[in-house]
């Protein structure tokens, strides 16, 4: 099992000072841009440090929010292809209904694939909702252009004996013609995200790593989708390597203080729930079903459980046991850590790549030992369960 | 009432029928007799119960189609932009036959009305424009239109009427073919008119293209578009009149139905033609 490790890259010392919705409209003058220098070399610092302890590194971004400073996937990881040695960095990812020109994006992945000699996974991804109104591109048409932009990716990283032209609805090119072409060829492992099943036979069909974020259930649904199509598509069973779990990880030498610092993480989520309602749900972004319910509830809910599995009802914030229970968040002692994973996977048919996010409040000092608990104390156990399996 | 009448506001003895043109499986509501009235809806679809359509039904051949994407039209999918629904309609009023019709739109529908008027004014004796959308008079830093896409479809209704005991309700009566169509309606509007914000940076270089009489009705009580922004429109038009209507906000067709029926009666007998129309239905 590949571990990557995952932080926010959040604003937080600015969360308490926001009275409200920390995403689209609060000010930015709340950064102090030395603050935000410092957390931002400290958390490259970070991922160095996971690199040098054998873990592989994911990025994301985001838009107009405190809770995630980083604006692009591939500015981050061109730095981190200049200060890692070792790991794989994978941007999870590239908001691609998001961006307005999908060459570009192929150029990008192009550029950091051979500054980091090969070392690049690519998610391409819908991106979140609520930034359709910073981008402002149609939420009413993302599903369709979603996945002309990833052909469209594809398409310009494969070809390679001169330039194509592209000419759709969406997208205008004359010449489509990636300089440099990738350092893998013909491109490197391709990723997405989704927090429905709908997704996970296209995926499958696309032969490309299937990533549930921090949804338990939805892994539990999506995956079995996914080796169904696969084996019928390939004809053979899908690679675990093909499938990717996002969850919290929160690891001390001891429970007491694993919990603090779980609470700390939580923080990330709490903040980020703090969003306006009225952003979560661009008209045309989700399905009419979803738009039923609020309709009817005058009310906009995002997907996270409200519940534990079996039905109790979970405090809101969510406590440390809370996500614990719903497999969001792994929290304890490495040996606890190791058993809340070992349990979910086996749960889900197993899984390649397991995402673990830490950050929230954590200070630099217990990411660092927590990335060392976890590299040290967790992942080989991990890399000894899935073992030699390649296949579901 | 069934779950899908309700959805598109209807009465079950209402004359709905499709008609199958341009790619397109339209709903039509049709009723009365007179003079042709072609009704275009705003962004939140047809509603077909409201007392206005009655009342106008009884001087005029009402008709008013859902828009492909709203009610119970389909949406072909190479539509997607107000110029596609301009070039659908001319297409509908050419194979209805209509002849001295008088066009009347309100809000979305005003755009789209604009639009139609400024492409062709065969057969159109009068435009009527209802707190019309579409148009950008002012610089890039100022928002004339309030964005309705940045709030919920459960609270449009705030935003768009004056009387405050229109302004909250209540879907849970509401069945799930229903609201699943207004839904719909609501991903349709942002399909045509999310990006540029509920406008079209041409328009307002177009507008002089409309040389049919045009009246103007205004809420003058409307947050979504001020009067302000409505006689900027006036302006545009050549030979426009403007009335404010009180006590009403976004759609005073609704808030204040008499008045716009009287309206509309006064401004289509101003028209030429109007007597003989109606003698002759």
């Amino acid at each position: 099992m590949r571990c990557w490790y995952f932080s926010e890259q959040s604003y937080y010392p600015a969360w308490d000072q926001i009275p409200g919705n920390p995403k689209i409209v609060p000010p930015a003058n709340l950064v102090q841009p030395e603050v935000a220098h410092r957390l931002l070399q400290q958390y490259l610092r970070e991922c160095q440090f996971a690199d040098e302890l054998g873990m592989d590194i994911m990025v994301n971004e985001h838009h107009g929010t405190y809770t995630c400073m980083a604006v692009s996937c591939m500015l981050t990881l061109s730095a981190l292809a200049a200060c890692t040695k070792k790991a794989r960095l994978l941007a999870l990812g590239i908001p691609i209904v998001n961006r307005m020109d999908p060459f570009r994006i192929a150029e990008e992945i192009a550029y950091v694939d051979n500054l980091c000699g090969g070392r690049l996974d690519v998610g391409l991804i819908k991106g979140t909702p609520f930034e359709m109104y910073i981008s402002n591109q149609n939420p009413a048409s993302s599903a369709a252009r979603y996945w002309e932009v990833w052909d469209l990716v594809q398409a310009a990283l494969t070809h390679q004996d001169g330039p194509f032209s592209w000419e759709s609805e969406n997208f205008n090119y004359r010449y489509v013609n990636v300089i440099p072409r990738c350092y893998q060829q013909p491109h490197p492992p391709m990723w997405l995200t989704t927090a429905s099943t709908r997704t996970a036979p296209e995926a499958a069909k696309r032969d490309c790593v299937l990533a549930i974020t921090a949804l338990a259930r939805v892994a539990r649904e999506s995956f079995p989708i996914y080796r169904k199509t696969y084996l019928e598509i390939h004809k053979r069973p899908a690679p675990l390597d093909r499938f990717a779990y996002l969850a919290n990880v929160a690891v001390a030498a001891d429970e007491a203080t694993a919990r603090e610092r779980a609470n700390k993480l939580l923080k990330f989520a709490e903040t980020s729930e703090r969003i306006e309602q009225r952003y979560l749900n661009p008209p045309g972004a989700l399905m009419p079903a979803d738009n039923v319910r609020f309709l009817r509830a005058r009310s906009t809910v995002n997907h996270r459980e409200r519940t534990r599995p079996d039905g109790t009802p979970m405090s809101n914030p969510p406590t440390a046991e809370d996500q614990r229970a719903n497999d969001v968040l792994f929290w304890g002692t490495p040996d606890q850590v190791f058993e809340q994973i070992r349990s979910f996977y086996e749960s889900v048919g197993g899984f390649g790549n397991l995402l673990v996010q830490m950050g929230g409040t954590m200070t630099h000092g217990e990411l660092r030992d927590g990335i060392t608990l976890f590299a040290k104390r967790v992942m080989p156990r991990l890399r000894e369960l899935t073992g030699d399996k390649v296949a579901a | 009432m069934s779950a899908v009448i309700k959805a598109a506001g209807t009465a079950a003895s209402r004359p709905l029928r499709h008609v199958r043109m341009s790619g397109v499986d339209l709903e039509v509501w049709s009723q009365g007799s007179g003079r042709d009235l072609l009704i275009l809806h705003a962004g939140d679809g047809p509603a077909h119960d409201a007392p206005y359509l009655d009342a106008l039904s009884k001087r005029y051949r009402v008709i008013m189609p859902s828009h492909p994407g709203f009610g119970g039209s389909s949406l072909p999918e190479f539509m997607n932009s107000v110029d596609d629904l301009a070039y659908f309609y001319l297409d509908f009023i050419e194979s209805q036959g209509l002849r001295d019709y008088v066009l009347a739109g309100f809000s979305f529908g005003a755009w789209i009305a604009c639009e139609i008027a400024i492409r062709s004014k065969a057969g159109l004796a009068g435009l009527i424009l209802v707190d019309a959308l579409g148009a950008k008079f002012e610089g890039p830093r100022k928002r004339e239109i309030l964005d309705l896409f940045s709030y919920p479809q459960y609270e449009q209704a705030r935003l768009i009427y004056h009387e405050a005991e229109r302004q909250e309700p209540d879907y849970r009566g509401w069945d799930d073919d229903a609201l699943t169509r207004l839904a719909r309606n609501h991903a349709s509007f942002a399909l045509f008119a999310w990006s540029p914000t509920l406008h079209c940076p041409k328009l307002k270089h177009r507008l002089h293209r409309i040389t049919v009489p045009t009246h103007i009705l205004w809420g003058a009580e409307d947050r979504v578009v001020p009067p302000d922004y409505g006689r900027r429109f006036a302006a545009a038009i050549p030979d426009s009149t403007f009335k404010l209507i009180d006590g009403a906000g976004h759609y005073p067709q609704v808030e204040r139905a008499a008045e716009f029926v009287r309206e509309v009666e006064a401004f289509t007998a101003s028209l030429p033609g109007a007597a003989q129309k109606t003698i002759a239905r």
